[in-house]
């Protein structure tokens, strides 16, 4: 237990002190937003049709930019190893790093989703939907991902093949994640949906971290 | 049981046993292939509503389940290797992988094909068409995944994990799309769910989806052997067997 | 406590070449074994097996004569390895690197000695390795021997019994050698064991006893 709070005290320091890191994924967030007005139409009608689904997928989006960094510095500079051959669970101690990646991406993107809602003239009654399910939503993406991260963190260029392995697995988290907040605006079925989200959520913990630790373990032999 | 699973495990056994069983899944491959096509393009009565059209079922269907049985049996061969480090079924499982895409692909062209005279258009995000294009990417993972590591055993290992994941989210994925589905677009004409086909529809259909399993059967033990012939070339066993075969043609 | 750590008639096989064959070897308490061998011949490979990391062996490993799928947790809490990469965290200081090993190796015991006497126990290493005054800079900040040095200082930090040590003199300057040198040959006496491989000619000590491969 002590383990796996100091590696995740570990991971949270060492991201804090580069914040740059951390801020990333939400200017890359906004950005996409922000391409959509420009690319379809500035409408506020038609916005606020797709804007569930922009929203979603750009989150999703963000949310993947930031994994491949998720074990690849441990890798380089030998820590991975030294995880790996702790007198602990391993799958435990990647549960920590995963927390830190969903504490410092997937969160934020959360909570910034209702202010870009604004500019995508998303209707009301749904801010709150949208924030909840992107921060249940992202906590499953970001243990899923974790798998393909560590697939991948023994490659030299595993970035663009990271989110080829990952992207298809994330289609049921954004169809009830997109769904959820659809569902709040047409004002019937959100609750099931975010069950729904809720049930992946506790899949993924349950099934994920053995994958990561399994793969780290296939990793690390090279 | 051990002794036998090791056994089976072992390359030789199996080339040698594949041997024996490869010319009979042959043979009936081609033999329900022929009759199967025969019987259902052009005995098989036309559809009352789609006319001849709907013989694309005959391709369609077998291989669609068979893009989705081979996704199956590949990651039984990744957990039968990690598990028991039987190299054959690891073998196996990469030859599958190009198999269940070129599967994939074909229910997927055969779909596209269908859709013109029914939806007039060649795309349409049917639920079953988006669920088959979400498992051909799943297929192309697992075949990039096993090409991008330089050491053959991570490369293994990798692919057999991501089988597994794949295999777990399958139905996960179908049933999330599923509902998509019903909710963007009310039930409205599906390719293939007909409410009772008469049976010299169904069953032509019956056999060509045992002729394509055949066939897979056939091609999946083809292919596994020159792997291993392949991956084993510098076994004492397999120099021993080219030997022998070049003096016989001698 | 007596250790020993045995392997028989072990194999590795990468990719279609066979890097070692049918090698025994036993490992006890108070020696130093020096694995030897050209580029290639399997040496790193070796110790990854032999400290559990790798599993892609033929061949049976013991641990105080019992499998090692069944000792792996005991095993694992007597091993320290040290790997070609020292594992050391540039944006952390040396402090919190040691403060993060120390709590992976599983040391719970918070009440006994106080929080502070673990942070005792840190700065002593790092004194012990002679980065004394540089306990808070930022590890990316140090040089490739510096942080060699942080990661040596785990050896005093963890007492482990079974060291494996993966070209432990990398980088490290003449002085830091000798230390380190006399830091093994000591540990062997108090009756652990060391596995190491290096390029650096060892002293010849009874103690130390070489295996070769390839």
């Amino acid at each position: 237990m002590i383990a796996v709070k100091a590696t995740l005290v570990r991971d949270l320091t060492l991201l804090l002190r580069r914040r740059g890191e951390v801020l990333n994924p939400l200017v890359f967030f906004a950005l996409v937003i922000t391409l959509f007005p420009i690319a379809i139409s500035p409408d506020p009608e038609l916005l606020a049709v797709i804007a569930p689904g922009l929203l979603w997928v750009a989150a999703l989006l963000a949310a993947l930019l930031s994994l491949d960094s998720l074990f690849r510095s441990d890798y380089d500079d030998g820590s991975l190893e030294q995880l790996l051959l702790a007198p602990q669970p391993l799958a435990a101690l990647s549960l920590a790093k995963v927390a830190v990646h969903w504490l410092l991406t997937g969160l934020p993107l959360a909570l910034m989703a209702p202010v870009l809602g604004i500019m995508l003239a998303l209707p009301a009654g749904s801010y709150a939907i949208l924030a909840l399910s992107l921060a249940l939503g992202t906590a499953s993406l970001s243990l899923i991902g974790a798998i393909g991260a560590a697939l991948t963190v023994g490659l030299a260029r595993g970035g663009v093949l990271l989110s080829l392995l990952v992207l298809p697995l994330y289609i049921p988290v954004l169809i009830f994640g997109a769904g959820a907040v659809q569902a709040a605006i047409l004002g019937d079925g959100v609750a099931a949906h975010l069950a729904i989200l809720g049930a992946l959520l506790a899949a993924s913990l349950m099934l994920a971290p053995w994958a990561i630790a399994a793969s780290l373990r296939i990793s690390i032999n090279g | 049981m051990w002794a036998f699973i090791h056994k089976l495990g072992s390359p030789k056994w199996f080339y040698t046993i594949s041997a024996k069983l490869q010319p009979w899944f042959w043979a009936a491959a081609v033999l329900l292939l022929v009759v199967g096509s025969l019987w259902g393009l052009a005995f098989a009565p036309a559809d009352y509503q789609q006319g001849n059209s709907f013989r694309i079922i005959y391709v369609h269907v077998p291989a669609a389940f068979l893009a989705q049985s081979i996704f199956i049996s590949m990651a039984v061969s990744g957990l039968v290797f990690m598990v028991w480090k039987i190299k054959v079924a690891d073998m196996a499982a990469a030859v599958m992988a190009p198999l269940g895409a070129a599967m994939t692909f074909v229910a997927l062209f055969s779909g596209a094909v269908w859709g013109v005279p029914t939806w007039g258009t060649w795309w349409m995000w049917d639920a079953r068409l988006t669920s088959m294009l979400i498992l051909l990417f799943l297929y192309l993972g697992v075949i990039a995944l096993r090409g991008a590591f330089t050491s053959r055993d991570s490369a293994s290992r990798a692919a057999s994990v991501l089988a597994m994941v794949g295999v777990i989210n399958i139905p996960i994925i179908k049933y999330s799309v599923d509902w998509w589905y019903t909710l963007h677009q009310p039930a409205s004409f599906t390719l293939t769910s007909r409410p009772a086909m008469p049976t010299e529809m169904w069953l032509p259909l019956v056999i060509m989806v045992l002729g394509f399993y055949s066939f897979f059967i056939a091609l999946t033990l083809m292919r596994t052997r020159s792997e291993i012939l392949r991956r084993e070339a510098n076994k004492r066993w397999v120099q021993d067997l080219v030997k022998g075969q070049v003096e016989e043609t001698r | 406590m007596s250790l020993c750590l045995q392997a028989r008639q072990l194999a590795c096989e990468r990719d279609d070449r066979w890097l070692f064959q049918g090698l025994d070897l036993d490992i006890r308490s108070g020696e130093i074994v020096r694995i030897e061998g050209p580029n290639g011949s399997g040496k790193t490979s070796l110790l990854k097996i032999l400290s559990g990391q790798l599993s892609d062996y033929q061949g049976e490993l013991f641990w105080n004569g019992a499998a090692m799928n069944d000792a792996r947790e005991h095993f694992l809490a007597n091993l320290l390895y040290l790997g070609h990469a020292p594992g050391i965290k540039s944006g952390l200081s040396p402090l919190e690197n040691l403060a993060w090993y120390q709590a992976l190796s599983g040391e719970s015991n918070e009440e006994s000695s106080g929080a502070n006497g673990h942070e005792e126990q840190r700065l002593d290493a790092l004194e012990r390795v002679g980065l004394a005054g540089f306990e808070d800079v930022p590890a990316g900040q140090l040089s490739a021997g510096q942080q060699r040095r942080v990661a040596l200082a785990r050896l005093t930090l963890t007492p482990r019994a079974l060291w494996v040590l993966d070209e432990p003199f990398t980088a490290i300057d003449r002085h830091g050698v000798a230390d380190l040198e006399r830091q093994l040959v000591a540990h062997a006496q108090s009756g652990g064991c060391v596995l190491v491989t290096t390029h650096h000619e060892l002293t010849a000590s009874p103690l130390l006893r070489r295996i070769a491969l390839g």
